[in-house]
């Protein structure tokens, strides 16, 4: 029995979901005393990026290098991942659920006839022969515990929500077949449309994020500076998005996107539970609103009640002093 | 062409989260159950859209107990010619997929629909589960979807953009935002929906891979922490010392 985690990829680099997986596979390996193998589907790779995964304490890597694996389609990458989880007698699968592992997950679960559990937050509570492991639910409003009883398990996690954990292993990277052929591609990709903001949404750490109270599109700029200073990503109410003050791809809440950042920054929004099914993991939310009435102050951590027009600029000035090393505190 | 639509109930978006049994149960009490609305919104609006221009027929299925069809009915006033209900409570969504796959082996459809995740429990796997099951190609959060004769053009949400694919039917979507439009159903499609035809039928025997044992509600938050509007300082200084999140 082993422990296989599919550190997923794109173009060449591992992004912060892969080494999330490694080091939450590694964990759970550690603590079943099973080894743990790591399943690389990339041919952009090299020896020695793989070689990061060790910081995230892989030390068995097996890389197939296919160039097939250029396109997602989740029926290969499946097969892949059960020809490897054959091979290390695989007895626990896991995975980011990033896109696409939302669409890998519950396919090979039914095909390993395997218990599956999509949006891990937490390692798993070992009881028996049986994993139970916590998941959010309702949109973020409630939190289950799911059983996994059966003798294979597959895990996705969420990311952005179980911190990974340094370490520094040698890595032995292993070339390795998983037998999948151009035929198994049924999916063909024609193109591919990148959206335009400078930090991706899904993934951002920081996210500023604008409602209707900023009055129209005009006003954006402010937000997309205050952004900048942070390194976030911007996003939008529902309302924004509708009236084409922003791009559909900036709307979050339970229609949009549902986003976990560390720090969530909302100006000018109400804080309507449909916004907040999709904001409410973030760890960190900071609302400025000029209503001290507004719902979202209940979901805050932080709050500034007043006119965001005054506010926005000058928070941007003290995170410029902050982040020049002007403004420090002791 | 023959479409079918997954159809799933949940709780009204601003219900009240309890629950009972001592914490192993959704408290329904005096709860509103609705569609699910990535299936009504996205998953259903379409395949009527694609029944209007193309002539596809459109089957509409529930796996539930008998409080499921209201719902099937409200579905079938929006659209689609007729709805089954395969009758049992799903212990997970291991079950519910291999409802749908036994179904689809007996009556083969070309399209099946699921919407991106129920709002309820979050799983986005029952899609994935049945293409896993039927072996066919799965395309997970589209939100485009395109019919040219055997072969269905879409457009899917990848990290930082989208993807635009082409696949060979049959195919199974699960269904995101900007597929479509909400359809509110007219008193037309009410009357309609009286006399299409719902059926039930009993479930295949299965397994439950991974149920849900217990529920907790989130720690409160501590309560939200005013700053005075002319200190910006004081909320970089608290989101760097003690939130520690810059
Ligand atoms: C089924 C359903 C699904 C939905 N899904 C979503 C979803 O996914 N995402 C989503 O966002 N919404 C969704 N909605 C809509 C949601 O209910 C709210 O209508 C919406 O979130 C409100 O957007 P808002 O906060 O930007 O606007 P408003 O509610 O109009 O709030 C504007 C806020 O700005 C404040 N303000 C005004 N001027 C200023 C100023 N100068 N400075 C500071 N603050 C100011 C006001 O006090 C107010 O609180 C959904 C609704 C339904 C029914
Ligand atoms: N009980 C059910 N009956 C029919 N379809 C379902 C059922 N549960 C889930 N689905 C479909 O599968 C999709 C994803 O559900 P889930 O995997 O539970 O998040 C839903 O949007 C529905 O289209």
């Amino acid at each position: 029995m082993s422990v296989l985690v599919f550190a997923e990829t794109a173009e060449g680099n591992f992004r912060k979901p892969a080494f999330e997986s490694v080091s939450y596979g590694q964990r759970v390996a550690a603590s079943l005393g099973l080894p743990l193998h790591v399943l690389c589907l990339d041919h952009e790779l090299s020896e020695s990026s793989i070689k990061q995964l060790g910081d995230y304490g892989a030390s068995h890597v097996l890389w197939d290098r296919n160039e097939l694996f250029r396109h997602f389609d989740p029926q290969p990458f499946a097969k892949a991942l059960r020809t490897a989880a054959e091979a290390t007698q695989a007895s626990v699968i896991v995975l980011s659920l990033t896109y696409n592992g939302r669409a890998l997950a519950p396919l090979l679960a039914a095909q390993l006839n395997a218990g599956l559990v999509t949006g891990a937050i937490q390692l798993p509570e070992f009881v028996g022969q049986e994993f139970r492991i916590k998941k959010n639910v309702f949109g973020g409003k409630a939190i289950a515990t799911v059983a996994l009883r059966t003798p294979v398990k597959i895990i996705a996690v969420l990311p952005n929500a179980v911190a990974p954990q340094r370490a520094s292993t040698d890595v032995a990277v292993e070339l390795f077949e998983s037998g999948v052929t151009a035929s198994d591609w049924k999916i063909k990709i024609k193109g591919i449309r990148k959206s335009s903001g400078k930090v991706i949404l899904s993934d951002a750490e920081i996210v500023v994020s604008g409602g209707r109270g900023l009055k129209g599109p005009e006003n954006w700029g402010m937000i997309e500076e205050l952004a900048e200073v942070l390194g976030a990503a911007t996003a939008c109410s529902r309302p924004v998005a509708d009236v084409h003050w922003r791009p559909h791809e900036e709307h979050v809440g339970q229609t949009g996107l549902t986003i976990r950042p560390n720090l969530y920054i909302a100006i000018g929004i109400s804080g309507a539970i449909q916004h907040l099914a999709g904001v409410n993991g973030s760890k960190v939310i900071v609302v400025i609103n000029k209503d001290p009435e507004a719902p979202f102050f209940k979901a805050a951590d932080y709050g500034i009640v007043g006119d965001a027009f005054e506010i926005v600029p000058a928070l941007t000035r003290a995170f410029k002093r902050f982040k020049s090393g002007e403004l420090t505190f002791s | 062409m023959k479409i079918l639509v997954c159809i799933s109930r949940t709780p009204d978006t601003t219900s009240r989260v309890a629950f009972t049994d001592n914490n192993t149960r959704f408290d329904a009490d005096k709860v509103q159950f609705i569609i699910n609305p990535y299936d009504e919104w996205y998953a259903l609006v379409r395949a009527v859209e694609l029944q209007e221009s193309q002539g596809a027929a459109v089957t509409l299925l529930h796996v539930g107990g008998a409080e499921g069809d209201a719902i099937l009915r409200k579905a079938l006033a929006i659209g689609g010619d007729r709805a089954i209900r395969i009758d049992a409570e799903p212990p997970d969504a291991y079950f519910v997929a291999v409802q749908i796959a036994a179904f689809l082996r007996q009556d083969p459809h070309d399209l099946v629909l699921v919407g991106k995740e129920t709002i309820d429990y979050n799983g986005s796997q029952v899609g994935g589960m049945i293409a896993g099951l039927l072996e066919w190609p799965f395309v997970s959060l589209a939100s485009r979807l395109e019919l040219a004769g055997s072969t269905a053009v879409l457009e899917r949400d990848i990290s930082g953009g989208k993807e635009e694919i082409e696949v060979p039917l049959p195919v199974v979507v699960s269904c995101a935002k900007g597929m479509a439009e909400q359809r509110i159903p007219n008193m037309r499609g009410i009357m309609a929906a009286r006399t299409k035809p719902l059926t039930v039928r009993a479930a295949e025997p299965a397994e439950a891979l991974a149920p849900m044992i217990a529920f907790e509600l989130p720690k409160a938050k501590q309560g939200v922490k005013l700053i005075s509007p002319d200190q910006p300082e004081e909320l970089v200084r608290l989101l760097h010392v003690e939130a520690k999140v810059i």
